[in-house]
């Protein structure tokens, strides 16, 4: 028995990191007349797959895959989503 | 004659330039191709500026694990010299190489003019033939070359003579933080360069190779290469045979 899963990896800049992208959405909303809205951030959503014997298995790998290469700990946070789940039944032999 | 290799990895666009300026520093440039997993006995490495794996991602993380920045972090905890320029620098700053990260320009643009920085030290193997504290002219070219570092950061660089160079004004003051136009990206503390701990790795967001001759407009980066292929060739002098042997 196998299972894929399918986790989303949100990275977003830390608290205090500036965030030019951010202001830039935030400075952009007057023109729309949109009042009451403040602090904007703009982080990355990364998507993927993993083939794993369990869920936990799946989240080690994922773990390291945000934290080694999807996020620089420096500068950006990380949270892990578990989108979809799909066990396949892999035929005896 | 001093051996000093660029590393080129898909995408890297000043890798040319680089070697040539390198040759014009008394040097023998030697390109080394990014899936190499040796170094080919050269004296020094220099990571050159470019967009190394398109900047996905992050600029410099994807390059970060192709399988010469594992040679040249060996090379560099063995004391090697290493030199960051642009892209390089940010591909040392994601390796842990160097401290801090290079955040998206303050301003938001990509920004290519020439900026003056001074080296805050004179006694380092990337600075040793400068002479004197003055303003350096070269270009920038990039899109995330604001320096970051937390604050405790910050104060243990200044601390140990570890900014190599600052953004500054025409009569060499540090520019500012925020809204100085001498200060291109918005740096914190108007750091335009940083060495590592042990001294021997540095990174910087300005290109000197691109101001290395008269005809460029400006020569003032050839100090900077020059110090480096000098120190490499100390130091390879100093390591004698062994280093032959290690060929």
């Amino acid at each position: 028995m196998s299972a894929t899963f399918r986790y989303a990896v949100n990275v977003t800049p830390k608290p205090g990191i500036l965030d030019p992208q951010g202001r830039a959405v935030e400075a952009s909303l007057g023109h729309l007349d949109i009042a009451g809205v403040s602090a904007v951030r703009v982080g990355r959503r990364v998507e993927l797959t993993v083939e794993a014997i369990d869920e936990p298995a799946a989240r080690i790998v994922v773990e390291r895959l945000a934290s080694e290469l999807l996020s620089n700990p420096l500068i950006e946070s990380y949270a892990i989503e578990l989108v979809m789940a799909t066990s396949s039944t892999v035929s005896s032999s | 004659m001093t051996r000093i290799g660029v590393v080129v990895f898909p995408g890297s666009n000043c890798d040319r330039d680089t070697l040539h300026a390198l040759a014009l520093a008394g040097a023998e440039p030697v390109e080394l191709w990014h899936e190499a997993a040796t170094l080919d006995g050269v004296a020094a490495i220099v990571l050159p500026g470019g967009f190394a794996y398109g900047d996905y991602l992050r600029a410099g993380v994807i390059a970060r694990f192709s399988p010469v920045m594992r040679a040249v972090a060996a090379f560099a905890a063995d004391g090697g010299l290493v030199l960051g320029i642009c892209n390089g620098f940010q591909v040392l700053a994601e390796a842990g190489l160097v401290p801090g990260a290079l955040l998206r320009n303050r301003g938001l643009r990509f920004l290519g003019r020439d900026v003056r920085i001074a080296a805050e030290r004179l006694d380092t193997p990337f600075t040793h033939l400068l002479g004197e504290r003055r303003p350096l002219r070269m270009p920038i070219a990039h899109g995330e070359g604001c320096y970051f570092a937390d604050p405790a950061t910050l104060d243990e660089l200044q601390r140990d003579g570890r900014v190599l160079f600052r953004y500054v004004r025409t009569d060499g003051a540090p520019a500012g933080e925020t809204g100085d136009p001498d200060n291109p990206n918005g740096s914190l503390r108007a750091i335009a360069g940083v060495l590592n701990a042990a001294g021997n790795v540095a990174g910087l967001m300005p290109h000197p190779e691109r101001a290395a001759e008269g005809v460029l407009g400006s020569d003032d980066g050839l100090g900077i290469l020059r110090s480096l292929v000098e120190a490499a060739r100390l130091r390879e002098a100093a390591a004698g045979p062994a280093v032959v042997g290690a060929r």
